[in-house]
């Protein structure tokens, strides 16, 4: 800290320099740091984002005489549910691998860190190629009426969301090679593994909306 | 601890048009929205000028439907999306940090991403006009005369693309707002201490964090239902043109707020220094603004009434609710001129304006709140006098308010006084000629978005009074670009506190150092200069 005392607190109550300081730093060091904080809020800004589709989505599936609606056998999701319980599964793992990283780190292990957070991108690219690969054995298309569009919709921007999240991990690897952070500095990091939390949750829900309450 | 000796680089010589290109600091940023945002005003007002020069008579003299319905869609969107909401983030942008007392925003490189994507959008959107038409649905965008059949342009995808852009911009600022009002404030600033600007900010910051990613969303289910096929809204397909006006006004009503509570801020930071007295009711408005921003989100139905599928009593008794903050605001300007020594600098008078016209458009939008009003008024001209009152008489008039307050400190120079009154003088009668008949053109009937009439309505009068003050609207702003040209080459030096000011932004030089301050007074009220002038550092003040 660089800053003289007297722009941090009025310096005429006796407080020697130190003391000035140490309340300074307290001031500074007190609650959640800016980036946890500014992720928090930015993730309240995605709840809203999906809280609008799933809108969205309720609204039309409610307004339908019957749901899945008729004509196509195929929007039978439940039928197709074994590989994205799979996928279920491994995101949740890799939430799991996420949080471990976080636990090294507090820790102050940073070797930890990157091995977890290996593993997590790992799970999140397999999820991901998982996906793009159940597209394909689907037989309806976003343009098949409400169903295609809102189950492609709220799928595939979970889909970038995860994309981003990878990114994100990628990153902290990135960074992490590089020598940053330790068991004191890895507000970076705590903010990411928010953001994959956040990543899986949407898509339990998004699971059970779509395959297991279909 | 082996010391290490550096040597700190020799600062490379750069142009100054690279340095405003690559800038993180806020007060940087901070002007270049407000410079961008006063370009889109004058593109903006161009479109409005060409829109009433059209409706002058009955007929088509200057133009055909189409580039009508270009022209009244780009003049909405470009004057709520890149004027008035970037403008106020402007001000945010410059004056936050200086009144908490802290060096920059939480977030400096993403605040400049903020800024940069505005300009993008801008172009993106404009970009429609070159390519074979710009939107034209109007800027509320409804299916299914959006969808890909009724405005097959690429106008409406480039108009989606550019507004997501803008919410992103808006989504960041606002996060980078709340971060930096929670944590970056100076010792001895506690919440109830912040000046009123910084808490219209921070409710602001929380309608946009919550209010735009809803937007964003309808957006992209407008954007896949007319390039893939997608069918959210559209009725033939199991979709609901329903839902989007749902959606669309989830946002867009809270937008309103976005658009007008910093504005509120403006005025609640001129008025006490113009009257020389502390803000009447603090706290009071403090909660009122935190009431408008919750009632906010709850009467978004209100756009739609007429569509049947909305609660209309609750909508309606929800919206009337919100009146009572918005009152309790409006005594507490009242009471802080209430024998006060009022003085009239160019500022003040569009404070005055604001306060006048913001009245006028509060009372014609009680009107429209109760449901069988509204259904006679609705999608009539009395809902564009609504919106102008509020906006234009509203937010343009506290915009002016708070270029010619903050001027000085941005530039350590003031706007001549002179030419700001008699802009204030032509706008306030220009204002007032345009947008007053159409109250009268709403009740006899005529509809918005038309580009012609007929002769027979008896709508020809009103109309031709609306085009002459709308002239009048474009003439008021000559003075004040010339104000700005004049002053930056030999205005008055204005010093660190040219109107004896309260807040912290006046403790520093004018204009400010990068770092914003030296050495800080110390705070123990919500107007730590005032005290410092007056030697008042006495125990903590109460409320």
């Amino acid at each position: 800290m660089t800053a003289s005392a007297d722009v941090l607190v009025p310096a005429d109550r006796g407080e020697t320099l130190e003391e000035l300081v140490h309340i300074a730093e307290e001031h500074a060091k007190g609650g959640i740091s800016n980036p946890v904080l500014g992720m928090i809020l930015f993730i309240a800004s995605e709840v809203m984002f999906f809280a609008g589709l799933f809108a969205a989505y309720f609204s039309l599936r409610a307004n339908a005489p019957v749901w899945p609606p008729a004509g196509n056998a195929e929007f039978d999701l439940r039928a197709h549910i074994a590989l994205p319980a799979v996928l279920t599964l491994m995101l949740i793992l890799s939430s799991v691998t996420c949080q471990i990283g976080i636990w090294a780190i507090r820790r102050g292990d940073r070797k930890g860190l990157m091995r977890a957070f290996t593993i997590t991108i790992v799970l999140g690219i397999l999820f991901l190629a998982g996906q793009l690969y159940d597209y394909s054995q689907l037989g309806f298309g976003v343009n098949d009426g409400v169903f295609g569009s809102t189950f492609y919709t709220l799928t595939g921007f979970h889909g970038a969301h995860v994309f981003a999240g990878v990114l994100m991990l990628g990153v902290i690897l990135y960074r992490g090679m590089a020598g940053q952070f330790s068991g004191r500095h890895h507000d970076a990091v705590e903010a990411t593994s928010l953001y994959w939390h956040f990543v899986d949750v949407v898509w339990i829900c998004l699971f059970t909306l779509l395959y297991i309450l279909n | 601890m082996a010391t290490t000796v550096l040597t700190p680089s020799t600062a490379r010589a750069r142009s100054g048009l690279y340095d405003w290109l690559t800038t993180t600091d806020h007060k940087k940023i901070g002007i270049l929205y407000l410079a961008s945002s006063f370009l889109f005003f004058l593109v903006g007002g161009i479109l409005a000028l060409l829109v009433r020069a059209e409706l002058a008579q009955p007929g088509l003299q200057y133009m055909g439907e189409s580039a009508y319905n270009q022209f009244f869609t780009m003049h909405a969107s470009v004057m709520l999306f890149l004027f008035v909401i970037p403008m106020l983030a402007g001000f945010g942008n410059y004056v936050v940090p200086l009144m908490i007392g802290a060096p920059d925003m939480a977030f400096p490189r993403i605040n400049a991403l903020s800024f940069w994507l505005l300009p993008l959008a801008g172009v993106i959107m404009m970009l429609g006009f070159v390519l074979g038409g710009a939107a034209a649905e109007g800027w509320t965008s409804y299916s299914p005369l959006a969808n890909s059949k009724y405005s097959p342009g690429v106008g409406t995808d480039l108009w989606i693309v550019g507004l997501i852009l803008i919410g992103t911009s808006s989504i960041l600022g606002g996060i980078n707002f709340l971060v930096t009002i929670f944590k970056m404030r100076a010792p001895g600033m506690t919440m109830f201490r912040l000046p009123i600007l910084v808490w219209t900010v921070l409710v602001t910051s929380v309608l946009v964090v919550l209010g735009t990613p809803v937007l964003t969303s309808a957006l992209i289910m407008l954007f896949i239902d007319r390039n893939y096929g997608g069918a959210f809204f559209d009725p033939a397909s199991g979709g609901s043109a329903v839902l989007w006006q749902n959606v669309f006004w989830f946002y867009s009503h809270p937008a309103v707020y976005i658009m007008i509570l910093p504005a509120m801020g403006i005025v609640s930071e001129i008025i006490p220094v113009f009257s020389r007295k502390p803000l009447f009711g603090y706290k009071a408005f403090v909660f009122a603004t935190a009431a408008i921003g919750a009632l906010g989100f709850s009467v978004w139905a209100h756009h739609m009434f007429t569509t049947g599928s909305v609660y209309l009593p609750f909508f309606s008794f929800m919206t009337f609710l919100i009146a009572v903050p918005t009152g309790v605001k409006m005594f507490n300007w009242i009471a802080t001129m209430w024998k006060g020594s009022i003085q009239f600098s160019s500022a003040m008078l569009f404070v005055l304006g604001f306060l006048t016209m913001f009245l006028i458009g509060g009372i014609n939008g009680a009107f429209s709140a109760s449901v069988p009003v509204d259904f006679a008024i609705h999608d009539t001209y009395w809902i564009v006098a609504h919106i102008h009152y509020v906006l234009f008489g509203g937010s343009v008039f506290a915009v002016f308010g708070g270029l010619f307050y903050w001027f000085p400190k941005m530039f350590g120079v003031k706007l001549n006084e002179g030419l700001g009154k008699l802009q204030f003088v032509i706008m306030f009668i220009g204002f007032n000629l345009t947008f007053f008949p159409m109250h009268e053109l709403g009740v006899a009937g005529m509809p918005r978005r038309i580009a012609d009439y007929s002769p027979m309505a008896g709508w020809n009068d009103l109309n031709l009074v609306a085009t002459i003050g709308s002239i009048l609207v474009g003439v008021s702003v000559l003075p004040f670009l010339w104000n700005v040209f004049v002053s930056l080459r030999s205005g008055e030096r204005a010093g660190d506190d040219p109107w004896e000011g309260n807040t912290l932004e006046w403790a520093t030089t004018s204009p400010p150092p990068p770092y914003n301050f030296d050495r800080l007074p110390e705070i123990r009220s919500e107007r730590p200069v005032f005290d410092q002038r007056h030697g008042l550092p006495g125990p903590a003040a109460g409320h």
